[in-house]
């Protein structure tokens, strides 16, 4: 329902540059970080106190991107898709299908874990019979590591994308679904007796009142299950589960060759740090009833 | 037994409490007695305020009313039905954070009529209506951290009476505002009151604001809470609080709550002892 008009937006251009000019200083403060960073395993680099043998820094590992893409082109490669016939991808094209590989499990893995552990988690308060039939299996089977569900994975899916997504979803599902139930114990008690007051009934209640009240924090949770998912992932992968990134590092360690672990290791973090990045961006816009911000602390 | 189905007082009476006792988690270690035996009727388009020290369980009796919480001994009536569950007619205002902070103002006022499956129509005038009583029909498309802490209570009076209820149940709504606020929110509900026709069950434990809005004061005695008595208001309206008359009731009720609150001091000391 709209009651005022719209307050007049600036043209697109213009807001483009404001947003911008907006996010410049985050931008700067990133730089600085990482080149901090860098500078300080470059200088005990220059110094010799960082062999460049095993602990080649930033410029090495960076300046031989060339010669590491070479080591993306595993011979499994066409079997996604690339190349067909028997002809194989240019070393920068295998880097990038190894990426989008990795990345798409990442991102599968991570929809159908919180598909699933949101329906599971508000199915558990929603049915109380279901609730506590399944919550103390739930809590039974979180803390176990993934690691643990590795074998299970090869033996129910094989090799493929199939283990590396059922990973990464058994790492997320349980500790999601313990999340959720603990969101829905804490949504604030009169925004529910407000719905009750109206009359709302008790799916009204849920769809209206609950899944809003707890989707900020889930989201929250989200963003840092999405670091875990990356971890799982290349677990997965490294331990003989295809191919993608972690196939590489193993690949790395296997021909000791630092260099391509370090540029691995680079990828994954910028990768990480740009979902992270949209995710936040999908938070503001999705969620943007909550205010974001550490702002409080700079009073301290 | 015929007689008594047949409810022993006028159906015309907005509340009934009847012996209304409540306890917390019985049969637990936790358990605690709130309210004893409440007998308290409350006419149509009155406004009566609840008052006592904290932890009176006088918030317990407004739940009950609402029927957001079950009765342990004792009959509630409104309207001559049975309160056994919420009902719109009966809207209840918390103390604070009650708005929906993903809907708008607007989205938050029209949120019982949305309930109720009302038109689209319909709810627009409704929720017009509503936030034009309460002064906010420009802040329609704001969101509620957008308002200060005042216009948040007066969006949640706007929500509860557009459901145009019988019965209005206030729990402390003015606590958390600043005395010149309150003292604006107190003119502002009296105003809404009188519109609305409904009768208004106020909880406070605030002596200046009972003199203010009440029509009858209903003091509490401490734990287990039971009505030490009832205070006809008959200061004029609108009231002055500075006249003699409100500065005798206010030493009245003064007296009164005093005992209270000793003996609650009293007995928080004996525990600890």
């Amino acid at each position: 329902m709209r009651f005022a008009a719209e307050p007049k937006a600036a043209p697109p251009r213009m807001r483009w540059l404001a947003a911008f000019a907006r996010g410049l200083p985050t931008l700067l403060w990133g730089v600085a970080s990482i080149g901090c960073f860098a500078g300080v395993w470059e200088i005990l680099w220059a110094v010799g106190w960082a062999d460049a043998k095993l602990l080649p820094p930033p410029h090495v590992f960076l300046g031989s991107i060339a010669d590491q893409a070479k080591f993306f082109n595993t011979v499994s490669r066409w079997q996604i898709g690339a190349g067909q016939g028997g002809d194989v991808p240019t070393p920068a094209m295998a880097v990038v299908l190894t990426i989008l590989a990795t990345t798409g499990r990442v991102l599968a893995g991570l929809l159908i874990a919180s598909v699933l552990a949101v329906s599971i988690g508000i199915g558990i308060r929603y049915f109380r019979l279901f609730g506590k039939l399944s919550l103390p299996t739930i809590t039974l089977l979180a803390p176990v590591s993934p690691i643990a569900w590795l074998p299970v994975a090869i033996f129910l899916f094989g090799i493929g994308n199939g283990p590396a997504i059922f990973m990464v979803v058994i790492a997320l599902l349980f500790h999601m679904v313990l999340a959720t139930v603990n969101q829905i114990d804490n949504v604030n008690r009169n925004l529910i007796n407000v719905a009750r007051t109206m009359g709302a009934s008790k799916r009204q209640t849920y769809a209206r009142v609950i899944i809003p009240a707890i989707l900020p924090q889930l989201f929250v949770v989200l963003r840092f299950n999405l670091f875990a998912a990356w971890m799982v992932v290349l677990v997965a992968e490294a331990t003989g589960v295809g191919y993608g990134l972690g196939q590489v590092v193993m690949l790395a360690r296997n021909t000791f060759n630092p260099s391509l672990v370090f540029f691995t290791i680079f990828l994954i973090g910028v990768l990480g740090f740009f979902f992270d990045f949209a995710m936040r961006q999908v938070q503001r816009k999705l969620l943007y009833w909550v205010p974001h911000g550490a702002e409080v602390l700079r009073g301290l | 037994m015929v007689s008594e189905r047949i409810p022993p007082f006028s159906s015309r009476d907005a509340v009934v409490c009847r012996k209304v006792g409540k306890t917390w988690s019985p049969g637990t270690p936790r358990t605690h007695e709130a309210l004893r035996g409440i007998d308290l009727d409350v006419a149509p388009e009155e406004f009566v305020v609840l008052l006592g020290p904290s932890g009176c369980g006088k918030s317990t009796l407004l739940y009950l009313i609402a029927g957001l919480e079950d009765t342990t001994s004792g009959e509630l009536w409104s309207f001559g039905e049975r309160v056994e569950q919420p009902s719109p007619q009966r809207s209840m205002i918390f103390q604070e954070a009650s708005l929906f902070p993903w809907l708008t103002v607007a989205g938050n006022v029209a949120f019982g009529l949305a309930i109720a499956g009302l038109a689209t129509e319909e709810r627009m005038r409704r929720t017009r209506q509503a936030l034009q009583r309460v002064g906010l029909l420009e802040a329609a498309d704001k969101r509620p951290h957008e308002l200060s802490g005042g216009m948040r209570q007066r969006v949640a009076v706007a929500r509860a009476l557009a459901m145009q209820p019988k019965v209005l149940l206030m729990d402390e709504p003015f606590a958390a505002l600043d005395v010149q606020t309150r003292a604006r929110m107190q003119s502002f509900l009296l105003d809404v009151w009188r519109a609305s026709k409904a009768s208004v069950l106020f909880v406070t434990h605030h002596i200046d604001e009972a003199v203010a809005l009440a029509d009858r004061i209903v003091v509490f005695t401490a734990r287990p809470g039971r009505i030490k008595t009832i205070v006809p208001v008959e200061l004029p309206r609108p009231r002055d609080p500075f006249s003699p008359a409100a500065e005798t009731l206010r030493r009245h009720l003064t007296a009164l709550l005093e005992d209270e609150v000793d003996r609650a001091f009293a007995e928080q000391e004996a525990l600890r002892a």
